[in-house]
Parts: structure tokens; C-alpha cells; sequence
């Protein structure tokens, strides 16, 4: 599987708010647990209107919840 | 094993039971007649109709059985959502078992011009409409299994 040019710090801003488990977040952002274990494992990369609601829960900027690396993206690559 | 991960199971091995029982009931009726006669044109016509509302009316049996199984089991209510995840994950699936009935769509019809007999073309229909089930069913179990 081609890796995954956007990483995320869920789990820590999770960590951070009194440890909120995964079925609070995906309760509050209005997705199923599986949504956010694959979020958080860089698996499945949210669209853009739940990336925004993910930080409105956490009260961050987006940038601080995902970040992105152009390096591991592959349309890149291809073009080296 | 998750939920969508189970019910993606319980879709496969549905589809291959309802598709398998109701082959066994039907070709018991299949008209010992010339290949060509109405009566043949007559049986797969009411196969490939009475099939549908079979197949609804057992899926949805099996899907209330399913879940009161699921909750007993599991002791979790499923919040019943449907996100952007699951609809893309069902979207690739689907497109996976359409690919391969387009493929049967062009078997069955170079059968005809093979010269074969109708029965071909429409039983080569059914094998292709099941395997577009059961590749849906297992490339939706693939994806919930490996994240997406």
C-alpha cells in the first residue's frame, strides 16, 4: 500500500482533552469508531469538511490536528 | 472484528445461500423442451423476476436476524450511521462487481454469437450477476478490514 502523505496527531489532542476515547470523538464529529481508528492509524484520510470538525471539537487550527509531507506524496514522486 | 466487518460476511454468505437454494428449487422446473421453445424464453423470464423480490424479502430477514444477534452478542447498540467512509468503501465495491459483470454482460453475448443456446447466455447472466455479488461483498470485507 502506498504510504500516506498526511499524518495526524489525533491521538495525542485526544490524550491531551482527559483522554477522550475514540466513540466520544466519532459521537461528537458524526462518523462510526471504525472511521476514526482508520483516521488515526493513517489509513483513510478524511474529506476536508470532517478534518474541519475534528479540529473545532479539539479547538485547534487544522494544521495542528493533520499535517501534511510532500515527500511521501506520490504525485510528486512521479514527477522526480 | 468490527460491525461492518461482520455484516459484510453475513451479506456474503446470504447471497451465496439465497442464490444457491433458489438455483436448486428453480432448475427442478427447468421445461424439458426444445432450447428455443417459449416455454424455455417463459422460465427464465419468471427466474430472473421472481428472484428479485426472493432475494429482498430473505436479505431483509436475514439482516433483522443479524442484528438481534449482533446486539445479544455483542452487548452494543450499532448508532446505525452511514459516514463519507463507509459510502466510498461501498462505492469501490460496487464498482469492483460491476466491472466483472460487464465482463459476464460480454461472455454471454459472444455465447449467442457462438451459435450456443439461449439457456447459455442466461445462466452465464446469473453466474455473472451472483460473482458481481459475492466480489462486492468480499472487496467491502477487504477494505473494511485493511482501514479503507
Amino acid at each position: 500500500m502506498a504510504s500516506n502523505p498526511i499524518s495526524n496527531n489525533i491521538r495525542r489532542l485526544r490524550f491531551d482533552r482527559d483522554e477522550m476515547t475514540q466513540k466520544e470523538l466519532a459521537e461528537k464529529v458524526g462518523v462510526t469508531r471504525q472511521t476514526i481508528v482508520a483516521i488515526e492509524s493513517a489509513k483513510y484520510s478524511p474529506s476536508l469538511e470532517l478534518a474541519f470538525r475534528i479540529a473545532h471539537v479539539f479547538g485547534v487550527p487544522l494544521d495542528d490536528v493533520f499535517t501534511y509531507d510532500p515527500a511521501e506524496d506520490t504525485i510528486w514522486k512521479k514527477k522526480k | 472484528m468490527s460491525y461492518q466487518e461482520r455484516r459484510s460476511l453475513v451479506n456474503l454468505i446470504s447471497t451465496i445461500l439465497i442464490t444457491l437454494l433458489y438455483w436448486s428449487y428453480m432448475f427442478q422446473r427447468y421445461p424439458q423442451a426444445d432450447p428455443y421453445s417459449p416455454e424455455v424464453f417463459h422460465f427464465w423470464g419468471s427466474f430472473f423476476l421472481i428472484l428479485i423480490p426472493v432475494s429482498i424479502v430473505a436479505r431483509i430477514v436475514i439482516y433483522i436476524i443479524f442484528e438481534i444477534v449482533n446486539v445479544i452478542a455483542t452487548r452494543e447498540e450499532e448508532a446505525g450511521i452511514t459516514d463519507e467512509r463507509d459510502k466510498i468503501i461501498e462505492l469501490k465495491s460496487n464498482r469492483n462487481g460491476l466491472y466483472l459483470f460487464m465482463i459476464g454482460f460480454v461472455v454471454a453475448m459472444a455465447s449467442l454469437v457462438a451459435s450456443q443456446p439461449p439457456s447459455t447466455m442466461f445462466a452465464i447472466l446469473i453466474v455473472s450477476g451472483l460473482a458481481t455479488e459475492v466480489i462486492g461483498d468480499i472487496s467491502q470485507f477487504i477494505y473494511y478490514r485493511r482501514g479503507f
